[in-house]
């Protein structure tokens, strides 16, 4: 009976069921949890204030969102230090974001449940996004202009939002003229110093030169003068305004309007309300930088930098790999040399990442960039400009990594096409490398775009090798700007991969960055699957045209 | 199976080429195969073939699996070059010249020489594309010139009518005889002076086949041609000299007619009534 249904083949049917449900159910979880973990982190969460009593029979309150909530069996609890009564089996306690940090020191409080003795949400409630110190949460007391009370009662909070969204049109007045204008001066003023230098160093640096450069830096000068007066200018204007509000404790705290980012009132929204607030802080999310040693604010660069990255390696990875593989397949004679040469770039594909970094950091950061920079920009000396970690070499090091990936497929690519393809092309007189490049490489693309999507799934999600040679923590500027030559491979630039380890793990305030983390992880994960998503269309595409004689 | 004749006794095809039209209209040769050898590394598959293909005929190799016919047609436009391990000896002269000498440029000789193979192995390109394929590589690029090309190359390979309003269509999209004559139009468009047919009709329906046959005996005209083929049948219809081959040596050869009615030897007779092969 059992011998019989083992020989039938249904057990192992069901064995292989169960395997890809196991695998599915273990992808569909993790990408479940991050998914609601940070997607949920954008929603406005009421603000609860809470009356509690401590077991010294104090009076407290707290105001705050309510985060998370842990249950400890009784015995466990007792064992770590908590007195409960003997009639209570388990712990309840809640996690509350309560703001304030400037005030209190620290942004979040547990307590326990059971001495709760009152939950309100008051509609009052405001939460004030600001620039520094985390969130504030209490309640609106006025609004002031030059220290002077403008506003209060009922009519302060439209005067608040009106003077509010004055103010950050200012803020982006300012960040533009600091960020463009004083950056693109600075940049030239930069280049010009440097081609001073280099002038100095032929021994080409005369009077007339001298003259000609005095006059270019004098005109800097001026538009440099002209966007200090207006930058002064409009400090002076997004100083004006603040507002007053008042903590739980009912002490009074006066917070300039330039410090903030945004106040709602999550209480008095409504559900369309929390929509439309919900899908401006993702936007926000995904296209401002970060603020507060990346534990607020957005996480465009990191985005951005990531994407530059995985296209220069695909850029560097795919023609080496091409290249290398139809050496290795159309023109070196099979034998034992080529055997080892495959085993030598198969094993490649296992070597730890992180070897590639150092690897990287030592011969093309250190000996390469050394030397480029000896050749190419003496002027700069003692300053690095590639002889330290940056986009370039940080993709050339990628491309290192997945170039067995590339190389192994374009090969199988090759492979695949048919002899009498080949014969065809040769028969009518086309030269081994005319039917190379006229009939076998268009027909092996689609395995070359394979390689590739391998590659970059690979490289995206790469972050050990790329701490040594050129991701960084927080990247001044982007590595593509308006600034000629528009692309600065030689800059230093943010990673997803490592904004995630670096917000959960080197962050001054986890518990807050918490939810980053989970957005931050998701974002990646929806990266990497936009960039194969891509690479699959272009394969598919290609292998439609392509479609040769199989079969 | 009997075993082969020994080597001294091997058949010299050009004698009797000769003695077979003496009093006829006199065969200038195109083709000359002299004491050619081929192996496969130590393995010897041509044993010194002797052979003359005139000019604008049609030559049919006939001969069981594995007898060499289709090595031999692939050495005379040095396909055997793509083989790894394979060692030539003897010579070919087309119009007097030996193609395997040192100074023959290989894809030079190619598009003198061209060929058509078993299976329809079509580009995955367009139709156009498939018949200017040689041009193109030639660098010829003018579009007026291209466009001529492909019409009479295709009206060559009686493909036109059924394929000029979708040039611009994927060659997949074909059936196989129009395929096969797709290449055929393609290895016409560039001019060649000889064409080799390895087994051109096998991988079709019998329609197309008689397709393929009419195109053959329209081609020769032009063009000097050899053919690879199974079928006895084929060859009695298509060529006018038929060289019957064996274990990788030239049994015989003469005109189609005389070596199917009358061959001269034992093994071609046995292998044309069907005892073996």
């Amino acid at each position: 009976m059992i011998k019989s249904w083992f020989k039938s083949g249904s057990p192992w049917i069901w064995l292989n069921a169960a395997a890809v449900s196991i695998c599915l159910i273990m992808v569909i979880g993790v990408l479940g949890l991050v998914a609601v973990r940070g997607v949920g982190h954008f929603w406005a969460s009421p603000i609860v204030s809470m009356s509690y009593q401590e077991d010294d029979g104090q009076m407290k309150t707290i105001i705050g969102e309510h985060v998370d909530t842990t249950v400890t069996p009784a015995a466990m609890a007792k064992s770590t230090g908590y007195q409960l009564a003997y009639n209570e089996d388990v712990l309840i306690q809640y996690l509350i974001k309560t703001g304030n940090r400037d005030l209190t020191g620290s942004d979040f409080r547990w307590v326990q449940e059971r001495h709760i003795k009152s939950t309100t949400t008051p509609e009052d409630m405001i939460v004030v996004e600001r620039r520094e110190w985390g969130n504030f949460y209490g309640q609106l007391t006025a609004v002031k202009e030059n220290d002077k009370v403008v506003a209060t009662g009922d009519k302060m909070w439209t005067a608040l939002q009106e003077r509010l969204h004055a103010v950050l049109e200012l803020h982006d007045q300012i960040t533009h003229l600091e960020k463009k204008e004083l950056g693109a001066i600075n940049y030239a003023l930069e280049q010009l110093r440097l081609k001073q230098r280099g002038l100095e160093l032929k021994h080409a640096w005369n009077a007339e030169i001298a003259k000609d450069f005095a006059d270019k830096k004098a005109a800097y000068d001026v538009d440099y003068k002209r966007y200090q007066a207006q930058l002064a200018e409009l400090h002076q204007q997004i100083r004006r305004d603040s507002l007053v509000a008042t903590t739980e404790s009912g002490a009074e705290l006066v917070i300039p309007l330039a410090k903030i980012v945004e106040v709602t009132q999550p209480n008095k929204m409504g559900i369309f309300a929390k929509i439309g607030h919900y899908f401006k802080k993702l936007g926000e999310f995904l296209s401002e930088d970060p603020r507060e040693a990346n534990t607020e604010g957005g996480i465009f660069p990191a985005i951005f930098g990531t994407i530059m990255m995985v296209i220069m390696m695909s850029i560097i990875v795919t023609p080496f790999g091409v290249i290398a593989a139809v050496y290795l397949r159309e023109y070196a004679k099979q034998g034992f040399t080529t055997r080892l040469i495959r085993i030598a770039v198969n094993n490649l594909a296992g070597v730890p990442s992180i070897v590639y970094g150092v690897f990287g950091l030592g011969f093309f950061v250190y000996i390469l960039g050394g030397n480029i920079d000896k050749l190419f920009f003496p002027e700069s000396a003692p300053a690095p400009v590639f002889g330290t970690p940056g986009l370039l070499w940080a993709s050339i090091t990628l491309a290192l990594l997945t170039l067995p990936v590339v190389i192994v497929s374009t090969e199988e690519g090759l492979a695949r096409v048919p002899k009498a393809i080949r014969e065809g092309s040769l028969a009518l007189g086309a030269t081994k490398i005319e039917t190379l490049w006229r009939t076998v490489l268009p027909m092996a693309s689609p395995a070359m775009m394979t390689g590739l999507i391998l590659a970059v799934a690979r490289a995206a999600g790469e972050v050990a090798p790329l701490m040594l040679v050129g991701v960084v923590k927080l990247a001044p500027t982007l590595p593509l700007d308006g600034n000629y030559p528009f692309l600065h491979l030689d800059r230093k630039f943010m990673h997803l991969g490592f904004h995630i380890y670096d917000v959960g793990f080197q962050s001054p305030n986890v518990e807050a960055a918490r939810p980053l983390v989970y957005a931050t992880s998701l974002l990646l994960v929806l990266v990497i699957i936009g960039l194969n998503l891509a690479a699959i269309l272009i394969r598919n595409h290609l292998r439609e045209k392509y479609r040769a004689l199989e079969g | 199976m009997s075993t082969p004749e020994p080597r001294s006794h091997s058949f010299d095809a050009s004698s009797i080429l000769r003695s077979t039209h003496k009093h006829d209209d006199p065969v200038e040769p195109c083709l000359k195969v002299e004491n050619l050898n081929l192996f496969y590394g130590k393995k010897q598959a041509l044993f010194g073939i002797n052979m003359e293909m005139p000019k604008k005929k049609v030559t049919a190799f006939i001969g069981p699996s594995g007898c060499g016919k289709s090595t031999l047609l692939r050495c005379v436009n040095r396909m055997n070059d793509l083989v790894d391990n394979v060692t030539i000896e003897g010579k070919i002269l087309l119009h007097d010249a030996n193609i395997y000498d040192k100074s023959i440029n290989v894809a030079a000789l190619r598009r003198r020489v061209g060929m058509v193979f078993q299976k329809p192995n079509p580009f995955p390109k367009s139709i156009f594309e498939n018949v200017t394929y040689g041009l193109r590589i030639q660098g010829i690029n003018d579009k007026r010139i291209l466009e001529e090309t492909v019409e009479t190359s295709l009206r060559g390979a009686a493909l036109w009518d059924e394929v000029k309003d979708r040039l611009n269509d994927n060659a997949l999209g074909l059936s196989g005889g129009q395929q096969q004559r797709l290449v055929i139009a393609r290895a016409i468009a560039i001019s060649p002076e000889v064409l080799l047919l390895d087994e051109p009709a096998s991988a079709l329906d019998p329609i197309s086949t008689l397709k393929i046959e009419e195109l053959i005996n329209e081609l020769k005209e032009k063009y000097t041609i050899v053919i690879v083929t199974h079928n006895m049948q084929q060859a009695a219809r298509v060529s006018d000299y038929t060289a019957f081959m064996y274990m990788g040596e030239l049994i015989e050869m003469g005109a189609t007619s005389q070596l199917f009615t009358k061959p001269t030897k034992k093994q071609t007779e046995d292998y044309i009534t069907g005892r073996y092969g």
